[in-house]
């Protein structure tokens, strides 16, 4: 470790070390720290991603691929299921990862791209010189050290400090958060499909879900909104499901997590410094994926640090190009999530139903939800009439 | 006033943290620290996937 960087990363999950590997292969001096001893363990993620999405950034390794999915299927509570994102051309439209060897396979690009790596280091604090961010007080080994960088990038998941540390106010609120727990689950048979089952029956304000990991085994996992936990635990009603419908099923790993929902939130930078990923809490509302996101606003992350070491300024004035880039991109989408989450909240298991039945006679099957919402609105307006802005 | 967290419970998930008004909340490796900044309001305790967090009043 040298004292000084141009650019400390903290949290080397997907976004953190896109973000590395971005500016190391630009020939900056990166700094990469993880405070945990093994980065991607332990897993805080149902794993579930678009195929289109990851080869922006990667290409498909057999290595941390768990298994390819042929599309969803969404069931409503009375069991009605929609197909839903098939993929015409090579039938898989999406992969279910084994994100402990997913994030380890991406520290290594930004290791090799030329960035340094330190785990168990954490970060504990930030440096100033004349009220500038200046870099970090991290902590290795029980030992502090101070490390200097003109830029930190903020990529330190769900319990984020780096913002609150710079003046951003990244706190979620009960409603911002989907809390969440998952089994893996072997013995059973997972299907070709990842499949999410709704409603207040299985998980209220969010869902359940069920990702194959091949082999007999399946991420089985349910979020629920923040403001509706307490009484009743993610854990208490996973087990109830997994005791009703996969009785057989033997449970050989547990996830737990939160997931931000919050939508965008009202800032990303400030001088010398950067958010990205859950932390700025970019996964989205709806359907809690945030891997891609978090890789896209890394990519432009890294490429604003580029930016900003050849113009010699790190304020707000060369970064804000980052917050207008994925704000402009991953925000719009954020946005549009959000409003269908905050919709869903609302609506009981038995409109629900209704929803499922208006699609009876269409096929969606190679449809994504931006492509269904649509005929959804068209068929049920009075029910979906606050996302009219969406459509009209 | 602060929270009291079961280490035999809790899944170091760090929700707890990302909730916290206070800031008083970390997550280090496999247990959750709490400061002296903890109001004892409980967020925390509400959102805990397993309820591995309870508030001493």
């Amino acid at each position: 470790m040298k004292s000084r960087y141009d650019v400390i990363v903290v949290g080397a999950g997907p976004g953190g070390s896109i973000t590395a590997k971005t500016c190391a292969e630009a020939g900056l001096d990166v700094l990469l720290i993880e405070k945990r001893q093994e980065i991607g363990d332990p897993v805080r993620c149902a794993e579930g991603l678009g195929k289109e999405g990851l080869m922006r950034h990667i290409q498909p390794d057999s290595r941390w691929i768990a298994a390819e999915v042929k599309g969803s299927k969404i069931l409503a509570p009375d069991g009605t299921e929609i197909k839903m994102s098939e993929e015409a051309s090579s039938g898989k439209a999406g992969y279910n990862l084994d994100r402990k060897v997913f994030d380890r396979a991406l520290a290594q690009k930004a290791a090799m791209a030329g960035s340094e790596v330190m785990v168990k280091t954490r970060a504990t604090g930030l440096l100033r010189k004349n009220g500038r961010i200046s870099g970090i007080n991290a902590m290795y080994m029980g030992e502090t050290h101070e490390i200097r960088a003109d830029i930190v990038i903020g990529a330190d998941g769900v319990e984020s400090k780096v913002g609150r540390w710079g003046g951003i106010d990244t706190c979620l609120k009960p409603s911002d958060i989907n809390t969440c727990t998952q089994f893996l689950v072997s013995n059973i048979d997972a299907g070709e499909y990842n499949k999410f089952f709704m409603g207040e029956k299985y998980a209220p304000g969010g869902y359940l879900w069920l990702f194959p990991k091949g082999e007999h085994t399946a991420n089985v996992g349910l979020g629920i909104i923040g403001s509706k936990c307490g009484n009743v635990r993610p854990i208490t009603l996973l087990h109830k499901f997994i005791e009703t419908y996969l009785p057989q099923g033997k449970i050989i790993e547990m996830v737990v997590g939160g997931v931000p929902v919050s939508g965008p939130i009202e800032r990303t930078v400030a001088d010398n410094l950067i958010l990205v990923g859950d932390a700025a809490r970019q996964s989205d509302p709806l359907t809690g994926g945030g891997i891609i996101n978090a890789m896209d606003a890394g990519k432009i992350a890294g490429e604003v640090c580029i930016r900003a070491k050849e113009e010699g300024d790190y304020s707000v004035k060369t970064l804000k190009e980052y917050e207008d880039r994925w704000r402009a991109t991953i925000g719009k989408e954020l946005s549009k999530s959000l409003m269908v989450k905050n919709l869903l909240i609302k609506i009981t298991d038995e409109q629900l139903n209704q929803l499922a039945h208006s699609l009876s006679g269409i096929d969606t099957s190679k449809m994504a939800l931006p492509k269904v919402l649509p005929i959804l609105f068209k068929k049920n307006p009075k029910l979906l009439w606050e996302l009219r802005s969406l459509f009209m | 006033m602060s929270v009291n967290v079961n280490r035999y419970k809790c899944g170091y998930c760090g929700a707890c943290v990302g909730v916290c008004p206070a800031g008083a909340l970390e997550l280090v490796e496999t247990w959750i620290e709490v400061n002296d900044t903890c109001t004892s309001c409980g967020i925390c305790a509400k959102i805990c996937p397993v309820g591995a967090l309870a508030v001493i009043k």
